[in-house]
Formats: C-alpha cells, structure tokens, sequence
C-alpha cells in the first residue's frame, strides 16, 4: 500500500498529467478534424436524400390551429424568455422549449419557405401517402396533394382514378423532353447565330479602323448585310421551331391542392420532378438519391444559385485548373532544375532560393492583387491594344476571365512545383550523374535521359499538390476572373472552342456566393454543404495521391541509393 | 552465322566515319548548350516574374508619395487683359476639358478664352443696374459654382457659369454661357440701399444663402430661392433678408463665409480673430466669443469644398485648417485643426479643389503652395513669378491650372497631383477629419457622396490583422505544439502514421470551406450556446488530467494491456462526452447564471457583443493554421537525435523530464520556426475572416466583436474601386505591406530552420 501513495505523489511529479495533456491536444485535432469532415459529409450527402413530407397542425400567435405541411429541417432548443420575445404565450413555469424549422415551399402561394413552429401545441406529424413535392424551375419547391392532370384546360385523370400516377409520371416525362429540346435549341443554334452576328459587327468595325473606305467598304458592307440576312433568316426558322414547342409544353397542367386546401395550377413545363417520398421504400429513395446527386453533379443552377446542379462551376474549376498546369508545369520544372542543375551554388543563389519557398508562404490575396493591376490591366489593356481594336471600348483580355484568373494561379502554384521538383532532383542519387557522365554522356543528356525521368514523380508530387492549393484557392479568383453566374462555359462548338477571356464559375467562389451573397440562405444552406463536399472530396484526393506518390517515390530510391 | 562468308569482301565499318563522328559531337554539343541556356533563360525568366511581384507592386505604390508638380507651359497675355489698370481681373475659372478660361472682370464683363491660344470664345456681361458700381465679388465652393457680384447700391447680381456639350463631326464642341439662378435681375439684398463691402455665398438646401456687409456696419443675411408653380410654369422669387448682430465697436470685418447647411457665418476681421454666427434659426442669431488665430494678419478666408473645414491665410503667410467641431455642450466652435508650411510673403489668395479636400494659395511674392487638409501634406511650395499671383483657376479634374499675375500675365500650367489624400501621417497616425470630435483613426474609404472626405488610415485594418492572428494563434499554439511534442516524441508509430497526414490533409482544407462553416454553422452554433464554449475550454484540461490520474490508478494488469504511446486514443470518448454534456447543459447554465441569454448579459454589461465575431474567427482560422504549426514543429521533434533522449533516459529522467530538458531545448527555434509561419498564414488568411467576420473595421480587441483585416478589405474594395485612384494604390500598398510581412516572417521562419538543420547534423 505504501509504494502506491508513493506512486500517486510521483505521478505529479514524473510530469505525466504534462504528457496526457499533450495528448489530449492531438485527440481535440483529430475530433476536430474528423469532426469537421463528418459534418460536411452528413449534411452535404444528407442534402440529396428525399426528405418525407410531413403534415401537422400548429398553434400560431394568436391561438388559432392552422395546418402545415413541409419538409422537417432541424429542432432547436430555446428559452422561453427568447419565445415569449417572439409574442407566443408560454406558461410561467416552462423554461425551454423545442421550436422546429419547416421548410414549408409554396413560395408563390404563402410567401415564407422556411418558418420556425414552436413544439407546444403541435399535434402529431402525420405523413400522408398522396402528399407530394415538386421540384419547379421557378418559386422553389411546392408541397400538397395532387387532384388533377389537366390538358388543355380540361380533366383528363383525377386522383383516385386508375393509372393516374402513370399518367402523372408519362406527362412529365413528355414535358421534360419538350424542356430539353428547347434548351438544346436555345444553347446551340441560338449561340451559333448570336456568336455569328457578333463576329461580323467585329469584322466590319475592324474594317473602319483599317481605314478601308469608298467603294471597298461598300463591297464589303453588301457582302456582310448579305450574310447577316442568311443568319436572320435562320434565326426566324429557329426561333419558330422553338416557340413551337414552347406552345405545345403548356398543353399539360396538374391541379395541385396544399396542405391547408388552398387550390393551385401548376404547368407542367415548370416542374423538373415530382416525388412522393412517404410512399417511397428505402431502395425507390436510394434511386432517387442518386438521381438527385447526378443531377447535381450534372446541371446547371437555378433560382439564383440556390437549386439545381453546380455543373458550370465543377467544369470552370477543373478548366482553370488545366489551363493552369499547362503553364505551371513547364515553368516550374524548368526553373527547379535551373537552380539546382545549372545555377553556380553561392550565396545568391541561397538568397533566390529561401525568397522562391517563402513566395509559397506568401498571401494569396496578393497574388490576385497581382494578378488584377498586372496581368489584367497592364498586359490584357496591351493585349485588347494590340489584337482586338476592334471591340474596344469593351475589353476582350483587359477584363478579369479565365485565362488570367489561371495564370495568376499559376504563379502562385509555382512556388509549390519548384520546391517539390527540387526536392525530387536532390534525392537521386550522384552516383546515377556520375555513372552516366563517366559513361560519356553530356551535362543534358545525363539530365533530360537519366536525372529528369527519374524526378518525374516528383515533379508529379508538385504539380498535383499545385492543383490541390489551386483548386481550393478563392481570394485572389474573386479579383480576377471567377463570377457569380457565368453565362456560358467556357469551353463550346464555336471557334476557338476553348475562350480564355471568359469568365467563369469555380466551386470555392459558388460556396462563398451563395452562402453569403444569397437572398435565401437557408434554402441554399444544404446545396452549400453539398458544393463543399465535392470540393472537399476533389482536394483530399489529389492530396492522398500526391501523398501516394511521394512515398513511392522514396521507397524507389532508398533501393536505388542502396 | 549459319554459314560462312566465302568472299573475302570488306566490310563496311559499322563505327561512324571520323566525319559523322565529329557531326555527332557537335549535334550533341549544340544540344548540351541548348539545354543549358534554354533552362537558364527559363529559370531566370521564372525567377524574375517572381520578383516582379515586388517591383511592379512597388511601382504602382510610388505615385502615391510624390508631391504635385507644376509646369508652367506657356505664358501670354490675352486680348481683353491688356488695357486693364481701371478694370482688373476679380475671378478666374476653368472648366473639366481644360479647353476654356473665363475671366470674370470688375466692370462686370466676362471674357471666356481659349486657353491654349487666348483667342477669344465669347464675351458676356454680368447684369448690373444704371449707374451702380462694383465694390465685391464672392463666389461658392468650386463644385456649385455661384459667382456674386455686389454692388454700391445694395444689390447683388448672381451667376453660374453653363458649359454645353456637343460633338458635331464627333469632335467635341464646348459652348460656354452665363446662367442665372435665380432670374437676371439683380438682386436687392439690402433694403437700404447701403453699399455691400464684403460678401459670401453658398447654396443651401433652402435657397441661396448669402452674407454681407454693408458700407454702414449693418450685418446681413439674406436666403433666396426660386419656386415654380407647378400649374403655371411661372417662377417666383422668394426673398428673406435678417439682420445680424453687429459686430463690436472698432472691429472691421475683412471676409465673410457662411456654409452650405445654413447654419454658421463666419467672420474674420483685422485683428486676426474668427467671429462665428450660428444662424440655424436666422431670425434669432446667436454669436460667440471670438476665436483669435495666430501667426499675424488674417489675408484669406476659404471654405474647403463641403464647407466644413476653413483654410486662412495670414500676412506672416501661415496657412492654417479650421474646423467647426461640436463641444460638449452641442455648440459648434471654430477650432484649429493643422496648420501647413508656410509660403515666403503674406497669403493673397486661397482657391479650394474640386470634389476634395485639397487647396492652393499664392503669396505676394509670387509663390505657390498646393496643399491637402486630411493627409496634411503640402504637395508643391515654390515660386512661379516673380510677380504677386493674384488669381488661381484649377480645373475640375486636377490637371491644368491658369495663374494671373499682377501684370495680367496669364501662365497655363499642367499639373500633376493625382493622389495628395495620403500621406504617412494618414495612414498611420490619428487624423481630425472633418465632422468629428477629435482626432480618430477610421478606414472609410469610398461613399455614395461626391463631397465625401475619403478617410483611410491602416490603423483598423492593422489591428483588425493582428487582431485576428492573435486569437487565431492562442487557439493554435496550444493544440498544435503540445499536438506535435505528443506526436512526435510519445505516441506510438502505428498511431503517428495515422495521425500525421489525417492533419496535415487539413492543411490543404479550402479556406472557404472553413470561412463558410464559420460564418453559418459557428457563429449561430457559438452565439446560441456561449456557456458551452467556456466551459468546455474550463473542463477539458480538467478532464484529460483526470482520466490520466483514474489510468495511473487502474489495476496494473489493465494497465499493462495498453502500451505506453496509446493516451490520446483513450481520452477520445472522455473528451467527446465532456463536450457533448457542456453543449447540451448550455442553455440551462445560461438561465441559471445569466438570466437567458449570454451574449444578452454581456451586452447589458457594456461588452458589445456581435454575432460574426474574434472568438469564431479565432477557433476557425485556429484550426487552420494548427496544420502548419504541428507539421513543422512534429518534423522538429521528431528529427531530435535519438541518442540524446535516450541518454536523458538512461540517466534516470522520466520521459516528460526528457521533454523539457532536452527535447524541448532542443527543437525550440522549429517550434518557433513553426509559431512564425502559422503566425504568417493567419495574418494573409482572406476567406475565413471575410466570411466570420462583419467586416467592420473597428479598433479594439474586443473578442466578442469582428474586424477588418487588410486582406479581407483588399478582397472586398479593390474589385469596386476605379483603376489608378488614390484609393486603388491605397488597396496596392495594402497588398505590399501584407506582403512584406508574410515575406519577413517567412524568411525568418526559414533560416532559423536551417540553422536548425545544421545544428542537427552536428549533433
């Protein structure tokens, strides 16, 4: 018993409770970490799940029972003082209280999305089997019952009837693929016609400031006025074809009814889905999870960035990124073997090489700063000088795109690619240059058929850990080149096919914009966990390769060194 | 080699002939040299673009701290000037093209010239009745333009000058005119008919506001305006003339100003003292003790545009800003606020810029002094004639002036002073702007208002940088160094291998990830359930010490089952629970202890309290940087020679001993090395604080209030400002100054790490 209260004095005294708090320090980062991640994946995966639709009767301010109907967000617990601020009446001894968020739709019809209900006097939730929920292209989300399909005015199924969810399903199936055409119209003719119209106001403007007059312009502007007819006659035959169907999306219309039996119209040419999820089985959700999630990965936003999908800023980050190391790799590596190859080793080349890492220390808001005085308005002005006379005043390159939103990038990736390409050039071993000189070969050859392959995982390692910094980066984008809502993809049929004055969507910029610049955050909250979760997933897989890569890297040559 | 060869033919060598083997090395050669300074070229041209992020940023800065200059480009003496000794010039205006000079003379004749060649443009004639005579010309702030002509009869003629615009064969044409606000016909301010020695004006929101002095002492007031009925189309001139206070016996008034909000006169007199009328009520005029200004003689009195602050001039040639600031008992005052280099010989003459806050003076010596109040600087002092220059016109946008000196000379200038609104002081130190109390330091660069005095000092921005780097490493520090000790030196290699690149995947988290939770799910989360958040800062400690002590007590045949190295993974599901129980007791303990609501209580106990605030900021932009401080400071650990812990142990040190005594020495400067480059990230950190924080750009280290850091600000303004503004370069110089502490902090970081390095491998 003795030596144990010795023990418990000398537990203190060894300096144990220092090590277990240390420890401790590292579980809290890791709970953080993981933590973090969790969230991100619950709400971001949670957000594709078709939620059931609940219908209960509430008691609002002024006592009086009224019937909602909605999606179940989250439960909150809060004081009574706060509800009674609020203008509920709460009996004294009560101290807290639950209050629900629902998100209720039907924008058009009551006008509040999501709304706060208190737990007390709340009847059961019940979640009736015919309730719907339609995912529209305008007003959001509509919650109620079905009563009717409707064409052209007249009744053509009601509820109840045989089939009339088939015939639901095949309308909407009908209306899609009306939706889809004209889209498709609208994207590919229409922009062939406009980007054709544009190109030939440039051409003869271009020919003003030629100087080209008289007789030639006049040749010229016949010539012109005779395409433009062409183009306008084909728009006409277009624009026909595409009111066309228009008119015959409108055929269809579902009579809908709410949770509190208000009567309502919807056209079917407005509803992208309509799902029953109470009478849904586990798996018919699964399969509609995915849907969802590829619809996502897939679309393009609507309703200001709050619905639809995130597939213009997916395609603009991974375009940026492209474009960036295409111009990063090259660089990079070039300049890594140029410091460690080539440059006499001195002092200077010390002082380069500390400034060069630091660079990557450095904030990226500077480099957009940069970017934005430098790249934009010194060199895309000469640019817009030089080559595109003809558009000016408005700017081609002198405006922030994607061209230069992915050299800045660039130039701030390069830190990142020269360090670890150096890195990969350090580790071979001189034995393999010695052998290869002594076997004759030049200073390049040694270098470009033995030393460079062999850094090229390295190399690899840099560039990728590059894309991931890359890819993640939103503050100097926001100074040059990443926007809101951009109105085409870079990338498109009509030459150059790839335009690099554009700007474009990224998925970091998406989360800031619609997380904080939104009208309606909470409906874009879920789509804002759902964005950071791919971003999330791209970056961390990029870093576990590149991670992969340098291990093997080093498992390589501590056999070749051997 | 089935068969053998029969026929003794020669073989063709299969070695390349001396000539293709020389070819070949020069192939070679060539391609070695290519390699060589193709890369070469390619580095260096990398290395450079690298330093041209310096370079250019510095040279877009620079134009800031230059002075103004002005060079004189031609001088002449125009047409209308030249007989001139009984009819001298009493105003000069230039308009926005810079194309067309107006000459205002004293018989009322108004000569618009052209400025390059002095050819005339038109000739117009200011109204006057029958046989009155000149005795004072008052103008307005430069941006409303009112000219008054007073005369001995007690009327008052007021004009405007009208440029129209036109591009006929799209070459711009300008067409001056004279324009009369309130009708052509001379105005009677005095009823008397006395004649008006000294006169002000200004447009007010009630009319047009006007002072005067009449040759018999009498003070008057006098609001015009022009009302048109909406029915007739007819126009009405409404008149209301007060009389004010006189001043005392013996006192001669020498300039007159009254301001735009109607509300003060302001009389300086011979005796170098500043009388203040305050006229919010006209009809009962209150006046105040006079304020005595130093420095000799008052010569000039001028209104800055926005009419808040006041530039005199003295004899001694003293050229001084005055404020009408608020005291403590809700009065105005005239009150001294800078006071600039002085010109050689007495002030003749103060003209105030356009849409700032800048002015020039000239002396009787023929000096000139352009000066700027907020940023205190004074631009340009030099001499430009060797005669008094008795009229200055500055155009609108700053870039031509017309000097007229005593002898009609007229001088055209070109100017350059394009950014006279900072100055090191501004930025940096406490400055008095106008409508304040007192010297404060305020970021507030741009506003709606065209008269706005841009207010930019670093000071908020700074402290709200250091602000949310501070909270930001006290929440890093900790965790990520006693993180990285516990790593690198006790747990065991299977655990380590998991951990390491867990948090250092984090590292490469997007910040506007983490900015977005943050701003959404933080500070909501943080705001509902403060309580929790110290508590769990209070318990946690306690917990960690308690299960170690509750292990240590354990049976040892428990214990024995876990080896050493395993700690952290048995304090996971105590410090979740310890967590989970603080977050769900959290809205009892605040009805319990403070009566609801925290960030309520902390409110009414005058700490302001705001949802987006330093704490949120700090554990966020904490947790982003614990990455980078546990990375570089486990690698220091870590790298700690084996051989000397070891022999600490062997010596009889327990493993924390060792920590202390030799670990921790050692590894110190890649721990700090560590502090500095977490400490570099949090100050550049852009997304987060844009997004946790409200972005005001507040000066306190208030924890429970937001900031503005220089990034967040940078990321914010720049995107809206006008390309090559002062405001532009301001946000430049920003980036400069962040870049230029992240570089030192880093470069810091660095050495000390390879010295690190190198102690290592002598060890």
């Amino acid at each position: 018993m003795k030596k144990l209260s010795s023990k418990q004095t000398s537990w203190f005294q060894s300096g144990s409770p220092w090590v277990w708090l240390n420890g401790g320090a590292v579980t809290l980062c890791m709970i953080m970490v993981i933590g973090l991640l969790g969230l991100i994946a619950v709400r971001g995966f949670g957000h594709f799940w078709p939620a059931d639709i609940l219908q209960t009767s509430i008691t609002d301010r002024a006592g009086q029972k009224q019937i909602v109907m909605g999606e179940f967000v989250r439960d909150e617990i809060i004081t009574a003082a706060v509800a009674r601020d609020g203008g509920y009446e709460v009996p004294a001894d009560t101290e807290v209280i639950t209050r629900h968020l629902f998100k209720l739709g039907n924008r058009d019809i009551s006008g509040r999305d999501f709304v706060w209900f208190l737990d007390m006097g709340m009847d059961e939730w019940q979640y009736p089997a015919d309730a719907i929920a339609i995912e529209r292209r305008e007003w959001g989300n509509f919650y109620g019952f079905p009563v009717a399909v409707q064409e052209g005015g007249a009744v053509v199924s009601k509820l109840g009837d045989e089939g009339f969810w088939q015939e639901l399903d095949s309308r909407l199936r009908r209306a899609l693929e009306l939706h889809q055409q004209v889209s498709r119209i609208e994207r590919v003719d229409i922009g062939r016609i406009n980007k054709h119209m544009d190109d030939l106001r440039l051409e003869r403007r271009r020919l003003e400031l030629d100087g080209i007059k008289g007789e030639a312009m006049a040749l010229a502007d016949a010539d012109m006025s005779e395409r433009r007819a062409a183009l306008e006659a084909e728009y006409a035959i277009i624009k026909t074809r595409r009111d066309d169907i228009l008119a015959q999306a409108t055929r269809d219309k579902l009579q809908v009814r709410t949770g509190s039996g208000k009567e309502a119209v919807i056209g079917f040419d407005h509803i992208v889905r309509i799902t029953r999820p109470n009478e849904m089985s586990v798996l018919d959700k699964l399969v509609q999870y995915g849907d969802r999630f590829w619809e996502f990965l897939t679309d393009e936003p609507r309703e200001a960035n709050t619905e639809g999908g995130i597939f213009p800023a997916i395609f603009g980050t991974v375009t940026m990124v492209i474009v960036m190391s295409i111009m990063v790799t090259p660089l990079g590596v070039l300049a890594a073997i140029y410091l460690r190859e080539y440059a006499k080793q001195g002092t200077i080349l010390k002082i380069i090489r500390i400034s060069v890492y630091n660079l990557a220390g450095v904030p990226s808001i500077v480099y957009g700063v940069f970017g934005l005085g430098f790249f934009v308005y010194i060199l895309g002005g000469s640019i817009d000088q030089l080559f595109y006379p003809e558009s000016l005043p408005s700017p081609t390159f002198g405006t922030p795109g994607l061209f230069w939103a992915s050299l800045t990038l660039a130039l701030m990736t390069l830190p990142v690619v020269i360090v670890s390409t150096e890195e990969g050039l350090s580790r071979i071993p001189s034995t393999i240059r010695q052998g290869s000189l002594a076997l004759g070969a030049t200073k390049a050859e040694t270098l470009w058929k033995v030393v460079v392959p062999l850094a090229t995982p390295a190399m690899m390692t840099g560039l990728i850990l590059a894309i991931a910094r890359a890819a993640g980066e939103v503050a100097p984008l926001m100074l040059v080149g990443v926007v809101k809502l951009a109105p085409a993809l870079p990338v498109d049929g009509n030459y150059p096919y790839l335009h690099l004055d554009q700007k474009i969507m990224h998925l970091g910029f998406h989360i800031y914009d619609v997380g904080f610049q939104s009208p309606n955050v909470e409906a874009a909250r879920p789509l804002v966990y759902a964005t950071s979760l791919i971003l999330v997933l791209l970056i961390i897989v990029l870093n576990i390769a590149a991670i992969k890569i340098r291990n093997n890297l080093r498992e390589k040559y501590r056999g070749a060194s051997d | 080699m089935s068969e053998p060869v029969l026929v003794a033919k020669p073989m063709p060598s299969l070695m390349p002939t001396t000539e293709q083997r020389s070819r070949l090395r020069r192939i070679r050669q060539f391609k070695d040299n290519l390699s060589r300074y193709g890369v070469m070229s390619a580095g260096l041209a990398v290395v450079f673009s690298l330093g041209l992020i310096f370079f250019y940023l510095f040279s877009e800065i620079a134009p800031l701290f230059r002075g103004a200059s002005v060079d004189i480009t031609h001088r002449f003496t125009p047409v209308q000037l030249q007989q001139v000794e009984s009819d001298p010039t009493e105003y000069l205006l230039l308009e926005r093209y810079e194309e067309i000079g107006a000459n205002f003379k004293r018989s009322g004749a108004v000569n618009f010239f052209a400025v390059n060649d002095g050819s005339p443009v038109l000739n117009a004639q200011v109204p006057r009745a029958e046989g009155a005579v000149f005795t004072r010309l008052a103008t307005s702030t430069p941006d409303q333009g009112l000219i008054a002509y007073g005369y001995d009869n007690g009327q008052v003629a007021l004009t405007k000058v009208n440029y129209a615009l036109s591009y006929p064969q799209d070459k711009r044409q300008i067409v001056p005119s004279l324009v009369y606000p309130l009708g052509d016909a001379p105005l009677q301010l005095d009823e008397q008919g006395a004649a008006i020695t000294q006169l002000a004006v200004q447009e007010t929101s009630s009319g047009i506001l006007m002072g005067a002095l009449t040759a018999d002492k009498r003070l008057l007031l006098g609001i015009f305006s022009s009302n048109t009925n909406m029915i007739t189309g007819e126009e009405t001139l409404s008149q209301e003339v007060f009389p004010l206070p006189a001043l005392p016996e013996g006192v001669t008034p020498i300039a007159i100003q009254v301001d735009e909000s109607a509300q003060h006169l302001i009389i300086a007199d011979d005796n170098a003292q500043l009388w203040l009328y305050n006229i919010i009520n006209p009809s009962t005029p209150v006046r105040q003790a006079p304020v005595a200004v130093p420095g000799g003689k008052i010569t000039a009195m001028e209104f800055l545009v926005g009419t808040a602050s006041l530039v005199i001039g003295t004899d001694q040639g003293q050229v001084s800003q005055w404020f009408l600031v608020r005291n403590s008992d809700n009065v105005y005052e005239v009150k001294f606020v800078r006071a600039f280099d002085s010109l050689a010989g007495a002030v003749i003459r103060v003209v105030p810029e356009h849409a700032r806050r800048g002015f020039w003076a000239s002396d009787d010596k023929g000096n000139i002094g352009i000066y700027y109040g907020t940023s205190e600087r004074t631009l340009f002092l030099d001499s430009l004639a060797d005669k008094p220059i008795t009229q200055i016109a500055v155009s609108p946008i700053h870039h031509r002036a017309l000097l007229l000196d005593v002898s009609n000379e007229l001088a055209v200038a070109d100017v350059w002073n394009k950014h006279p609104e900072v100055s090191f002081s501004s930025l940096w130190q406490k400055v008095w702007y106008e409508g304040r109390e007192s010297p404060e330091y305020i970021w507030q660069a741009s506003s709606g208002s065209d008269n706005f005095e841009a207010k930019m000092s670093f000071v908020p921005l700074s402290i709200g940088t250091l602000k949310a780097a501070f909270f930001a490493m006290l929440f890093a520090i900790p965790l990520g160094v006693a993180g990285a000790i516990y790593t690198a030196y006790f747990m065991t290699p299977k655990l380590r291998g998991l951990v390491k690149p867990t948090i250092e995947i984090m590292e490469a988290l997007p910040t506007v990830i983490l900015g977005f939770l943050a701003g959404l799910w933080l500070a909501p989360f943080v705001e509902n359930h403060l309580p929790a958040v110290f508590a769990i800062l209070i318990a946690l400690p306690i917990v960690m010490l308690i299960t170690g002590y509750l292990w240590s007590r354990c049976p040892e045949s428990l214990r024995t089952r876990v080896p050493e190295g395993w700690e952290a993974a048995m304090l996971i599901v105590p410090i979740i629970i310890t967590v989970w129980f603080c977050i769900v007791a959290s809205p009892f303990t605040e009805i319990w202890l403070f009566g609801g609501s925290m960030p309520q209580w902390f409110t009414e106990n005058g700490i302001d309290y705001s949802q987006r605030n330093a704490l949120v900021v700090g554990i966020v932009m904490g947790f982003a940087v614990i990455p980078t401080i546990f990375s570089i400071a486990e690698d220091a650990v870590f790298s700690v020679p084996r051989h000397l812990t070891q022999g600490s142990l062997a010596l009889g040190a327990t493993r924390w001993q060792t920590v202390v005594g030799v670990v921790l020495p050692t590894a110190s400067p890649g721990i700090f090395s560590a502090m500095m480059m977490g400490f570099g990230r949090a100050v550049g950190e852009t997304m987060i604080v844009l997004m946790a924080t409200g972005n005001s750009p507040i000066v306190n280290f208030n924890i429970f209030e937001g900031m503005r850091t220089f990034s967040a600000n940078i990321a914010v303004e720049l995107p809206e400002t006008a390309v090559a503004s002062t405001h532009f370069r301001v946000l430049f110089l920003a980036a400069l100054v962040l870049l230029a502490l992240t570089f030192v902090v880093n470069t810091l970081a660095e050495v000390i790490r390879q010295r690190l390095r190198k102690r290592y491998s002598n060890l």
